[in-house]
């Protein structure tokens, strides 16, 4: 990747971050951590140009899909959909409140760029192979990217999902799993070990990368390989710190599902943005 | 009596039985033939549901997902969004025990376009007992927002119902059975999501059911015209949404209502019906079907009648009450 769109990619996921603090913080209630662990995918997914999409156009029938499995990280897709164009940024302010076309949990009938609804966890990935499937019905050349927690791999339905995207062949279907190690309880290897992932979805028929899920160049060259690989779906294990960029909500399991009240918001914007507050 | 309105709809071709899975999987490869946007997902059970027809003429567009019905449903939503007109099948302890969540957040929460089509309802199933019979499936889907339940009466209904849910844009739940019943109806017989079809014509009492104990209901009503009493039999294929004026005006004039169904007097077509009549126009309300018991093994018959919604049951019941 050049210096100039990896600068720029850096920024979005900046900008990105931020706005998932304010819409937390105005919303009142959500989930921070697994949103912020996912702000440089998403960065990358909306802005280095990958997906075939068009925010002038949510519609547009061949385009790819994004589905996020793990849906109540619903403020790092609002995020890149508000910082791509697909409404007003103002709109963020409104999450989860009553009437907001920004659901407590991705909902396609209200926000434009929402390709399904999902929220609880376990069926987003089955979604995710329908829509390959379709896909490779019609030989449409669509691609479908899917996210997934890995405390939501504790769901059996996932597991389903991997194994009929195999047995049918669906290299047009790209799993992310953000691997940070949490989930609700605790660290997911106390809750219901996880920490043999990758192996798992190997064993499941599926090419299954391990990468630094913060690193801008690793994600651009392993999801461009991902895409170009043929006969069997694409798992990219991304290794990711829960709350990555607010150092006071990094690994921590509180941080899941709380809202930050406005001191913590200020203090987390600066950090984001770098400004030494000191 | 046979309501004079209705009767030329009514099958005059003698003692005809088939299975209203077997209507299903018949119109299924039918309509496949018209409309390449039908898809057909199955869980290993398509020579079961008849899903099977479809697949032998339409291979590419039929999914077999294997024994995991909570992974087809969504798929099947997710084929939806790609415009495809899914019909998703397995037996319906599975489509909406099993797959309760996937039915109502990934099908019907958005409100996509899969019709679920479930077969092997009911204690009449027979002998594989009850973990296979479907006694609550009718109740759970009611419950959740969004879809149409519908559960036809015989081999002709069924056809029409898939047309009609062909037609429909949105969630769908198609009740199926296994055993073989008598054609009821001809193909003069137009239905409409919305709307019952009375029968049989009387002021003695009410009997109103849906899908396969409607032969056993129309038997009864025969039996009660023969010694004087006559009944108004309301078969009511669409259960949600009911037919509401249908019903209320039944009800004003005989005020005796019994409702009979293969399925719990907890949650299913009795229940909507007090649910409608306690609100619009109070009646007694009688619920002949399974009283809150698991099934159990046996033949079908032995079943109807160890369950209390044989035709003596219906009859007895009527007799007690008028």
């Amino acid at each position: 990747m050049d210096l100039k769109s990896k600068e720029m990619l850096e920024q979005k996921a900046k900008d990105i971050r931020v706005d998932i603090i304010e819409m937390l913080c105005a919303a009142g209630s959500g989930h921070p951590g697994g949103s912020l662990s996912m702000a440089d995918m998403f960065s990358y997914f909306y802005f280095s140009g990958i997906l075939n999409i068009d925010p002038k156009d949510p519609g547009k029938k061949d385009r790819d899909r994004v589905v996020l499995s793990k849906g109540h990280a619903c403020p790092v897709l609002y995020a890149a959909l508000a910082e791509k164009g697909y409404f007003d940024k103002e709109e963020l302010k409104t999450l989860r409140k009553y009437g907001s076309m920004l659901q407590g949990h991705p909902d396609m009938n209200k926000t434009p760029g929402v390709d399904i609804s999902t929220g609880s966890l376990g069926q987003g990935l089955s979604c995710a192979v329908g829509m390959a499937l379709a896909a490779k019905l019609d030989n449409s050349g669509v691609k479908v990217f899917a996210v997934l927690g890995d405390g939501e791999c504790d769901e059996g339905q996932i597991w389903e999902a991997a194994m009929s995207a195999r047995h049918y062949g669906l290299d047009n279907l790209i799993a992310i799993v953000d691997l940070n190690g949490l989930q609700i309880d605790g660290f997911t290897k106390d809750v219901m070990d996880s920490t043999i992932l990758a192996e798992k979805w190997r064993s499941f028929g599926w090419k299954t990368y391990e990468i630094d899920g913060h690193d801008l160049d690793v994600i651009d060259d392993t999801v461009k390989k991902a895409i170009s690989l043929k006969g069997s779906p694409v798992c990219i294990v991304a290794n990711t710190t829960k709350g990555k960029g607010v150092t006071f909500m990094e690994n921590a399991c509180d941080w899941h599902g709380n809202a930050p009240s406005e001191e913590e918001k200020d203090k987390a914007i600066c950090e984001i943005c770098n400004i030494d507050v000191s | 009596m046979i309501n004079k309105k209705i009767e030329n709809i009514l099958n005059a071709t003698g003692d005809k039985k088939i299975a209203t899975r077997e209507a299903y999987g018949t119109t299924l490869a039918e309509l496949g033939e018209a409309n390449k946007d039908i898809v057909v997902l199955d869980c290993d059970l398509s020579k079961s549901t008849k899903t099977a027809v479809f697949g032998k003429k339409f291979p590419e567009r039929f999914f077999n997902m294997g024994i995991a019905e909570s992974n087809m449903m969504s798929v099947a939503a997710g084929l939806a969004t790609m415009g495809k007109i899914p019909f998703a099948s397995t037996f319906s302890v599975f489509a909406t025990k099993r797959a309760c969540d996937q039915v109502s957040i990934s099908v019907a929460y958005p409100k996509l376009n899969v019709k679920i089509c479930a077969t092997h309802s009911g204690v009449t199933i027979g002998e594989d007992g009850a973990t296979h019979q479907a006694i609550e499936d009718v109740a759970i889907m009611r419950a959740i927002p969004n879809i149409l339940v519908l559960s036809p009466a015989d081999a002709t209904e069924t056809k029409k119902v898939i047309e009609a849910v062909m037609e429909y844009n949105g969630p769908c739940y198609v009740r199926l059975c296994r055993g073989a019943s008598p054609v009821i109806f001809n193909d003069d017989y137009e239905f409409e999501i919305g709307k019952g079809v009375q029968i049989m014509e009387g002021d003695k009492a009410t009997i109103i059911s849906a899908g396969f104990t409607t032969h056993i209901a129309l038997e009864a009503a025969k039996k009660l015209e023969e010694e004087g009493i006559e009944t108004d039999l309301i078969n009511m294929a669409s259960i949600k949404p009911l037919d509401e004026d249908l019903i209320i005006e039944s009800a004003q004039k005989t005020g005796l209502v019994i409702t009979v169904e293969d399925h719990s007097v907890i949650g299913g077509l009795g229940s909507a019906v007090c649910e409608l009549l306690s609100e619009k126009s109070p009646a007694k309300v009688i619920r002949l079907g399974v009283q809150d018991k698991f099934g159990a093994s046996g033949a079908a018959s032995e079943l109807v009648k160890a369950y209390g919604f044989d035709s003596e049951a219906i009859i007895r019941t009527v007799k007690d009450n008028i």
